[in-house]
């Protein structure tokens, strides 16, 4: 699904040139969870913008979906830190933004206005929001702020899914509610993810593979399968196994740090 | 009992200064050329009541039609603006400078062109308003949360699409807390051109009046100008509360 080659990336500092990527090479199969993990200021961020085709690498090759990006990807739905809810939009008129921007669905907005409509409930009703589409985003807490945006970045049924520490403002009863909201959702409706996160466990507990990223300049240093068996439960974080996994990319993040 | 004290507090404060003002002119016997005290500034207002009231109007549509021109420039100017940090860029030093020219100063080059009459007036409430509402409209479009942004454009949006969705409704809240500067500042500009050159409106009713040392009907005249300035405040926050009362909601909730 995505096929990042070689990837180097430099951007004008205040003192000249900074190389945010060095020789990034990622590889996410169809329908693949992957997480990226590493200290901050590793070009996390950075991956995300090339991936979606709203930046270009200095050099290398990015692959979305069989094509080579060279602008935005259109396919790729993503979610922040922040939820960045409209204020001025109810929660169904916030899910149903992206509809009005990308084509197909762009043209045919109001003449199937109902039909979008229907499919928004039917999201909200995944992740738990059943009943809430005509509220405003400050009516709602922090995570159901956040679940709406994840609804918001998945309406288009985009084949991939982007997300930048979605869960990272939360707290941690609710960040683990909304793992397995992801998890559902991800199970049920099948597209590919890339999960950039500094919760270990998190990363452990959600994805396929792990990709492990160094301090800046950013390459990719280790690469983890993760094989629990699906569908995964919350008690899975207590195991010896995944806590010995996450004590080994703690490890890894430290030696970087150190570096 | 508390509510009705507060909602009643601004009325209260307006008797309690009229009636301090009274007492003091009166206990001080402050001569009437000097400071005239309330009762004999109402008894202007009943004397010139008919000047006072038709010279009010001609101050009030000068003023209003020169604040519709801030407002549409304004809005037009400022959305020009906040498309792009170029454009910002390059007007925003222009702007500054222009807003700082005093506009008093303006107003014999405004009677030069247009000649003595309600013109000069129209256009100097004009000048003087619309550069707030500028800055406002601008902030509002340059502060886009960035990630809300890359949302948007990865899906293929266009500046314009941004713009349409998320930059004006974003900076609709900053333009009409700017009228409420804007409307204030529109009168000064208006008066300021009638006190120089007009032949009408409240600005000339107290010059006249001020040369003729009638010091109540020049008091009479400030205060009719006060009463028209709250008014019009009081109607654009009226119109700021109904058209963006999204953004005074959300403030204060318990959503974090």
């Amino acid at each position: 699904m995505i096929e990042l080659k070689d990837i180097s990336l430099a951007y004008a500092g205040r003192t000249g040139p900074v190389l945010a990527l060095d020789g990034t090479s990622i590889s996410v199969g169809k329908g693949e969870f992957a997480a990226v993990v590493g200290p901050s200021g590793c070009g996390k961020s950075t991956l995300m913008k090339l991936v979606t085709g709203l930046i270009k690498p200095t050099s290398g090759n990015v692959s979305v979906d069989g094509a080579p990006v060279h602008g935005p990807v259109k396919i790729a739905g993503m979610a922040f830190q922040n939820a960045n809810l409209l204020p001025w939009r109810t929660v169904t008129e916030n899910i149903l933004l992206p509809l009005e921007i990308v084509e197909p669905y762009r043209s045919q907005f109001r003449a199937k206005k109902a039909e979008y409509r229907a499919r928004v409930e039917n999201l909200l009703e995944i992740v738990g929001l059943q009943g809430f589409g005509d509220r405003f985003p400050w009516e709602l807490s922090g995570g159901m702020q956040q679940r709406a945006s994840l609804c918001r970045s998945l309406i288009h049924e985009p084949k991939l899914l982007m997300l930048d520490e979605p869960f990272a403002a939360l707290d941690a009863f609710t960040r683990e509610e909304l793992w397995c909201v992801l998890r559902d959702v991800w199970q049920r409706l099948n597209f590919t993810v890339v999960l950039v996160t500094h919760d270990l466990r998190e990363a452990v507990f959600l994805a396929d593979t792990i990709h492990v990223m160094s301090a800046r300049p950013g390459r990719i240093i280790e690469t983890r399968k993760v094989n629990f068996a699906r569908p995964r439960d919350l008690d899975v974080c207590y195991e010896k196994d995944f806590t010995d996994t996450v004590q080994v990319l703690r490890h890894k993040i430290a030696e970087v740090r150190k570096a | 009992m508390n509510k009705q004290i507060e909602s009643a507090a601004p009325w209260l404060f307006v008797v309690g200064l009229f009636v301090f003002w009274e007492l003091a002119c009166r206990l001080l016997s402050v001569p009437t050329i000097i400071l005239p005290a309330p009762s004999a500034i109402f008894a202007a207002f009943q004397r010139f009541g008919g000047p006072i009231a038709t010279n009010s109007f001609v101050t009030l549509w000068t003023t209003m039609a020169g604040f519709a021109l801030s407002v549409v420039f304004g809005l037009i100017l400022g959305l020009v603006v906040g498309w792009s940090r170029t454009i910002y860029r390059s007007f925003y030093p222009v702007m500054i400078g222009f807003n700082s020219i005093p506009k008093v100063a303006v107003v014999p080059i405004l009677v030069m062109w247009f000649g003595i009459g309600e013109v000069p007036a129209i256009l100097t409430a004009f000048l003087i308003s619309f550069f707030p509402i500028v800055v406002n409209v601008a902030t509002g479009l340059a502060t886009i949360e960035p990630e809300l942004e890359d949302v948007l454009r990865a899906l293929g949006a266009s500046k314009l699409d941004v713009m349409r969705k998320v930059g004006i409704p974003r900076s609709m809240p900053y333009f009409f807390g700017s009228l409420k500067v804007a409307i204030t500042l529109a009168f000064v500009g208006t008066v300021v051109s009638e006190t120089i050159a007009a032949n009408k409106g409240i600005g000339f009713l107290m010059a006249q009046a001020g040369s003729n040392f009638q010091m109540p009907l020049v008091f009479a005249g400030l205060i009719a100008l006060a009463i028209e300035g709250i008014v019009m405040y009081a109607a654009t926050a009226w119109l700021e509360q109904r058209m963006t009362g999204w953004a005074f909601r959300s403030q204060g909730s318990a959503a974090a």
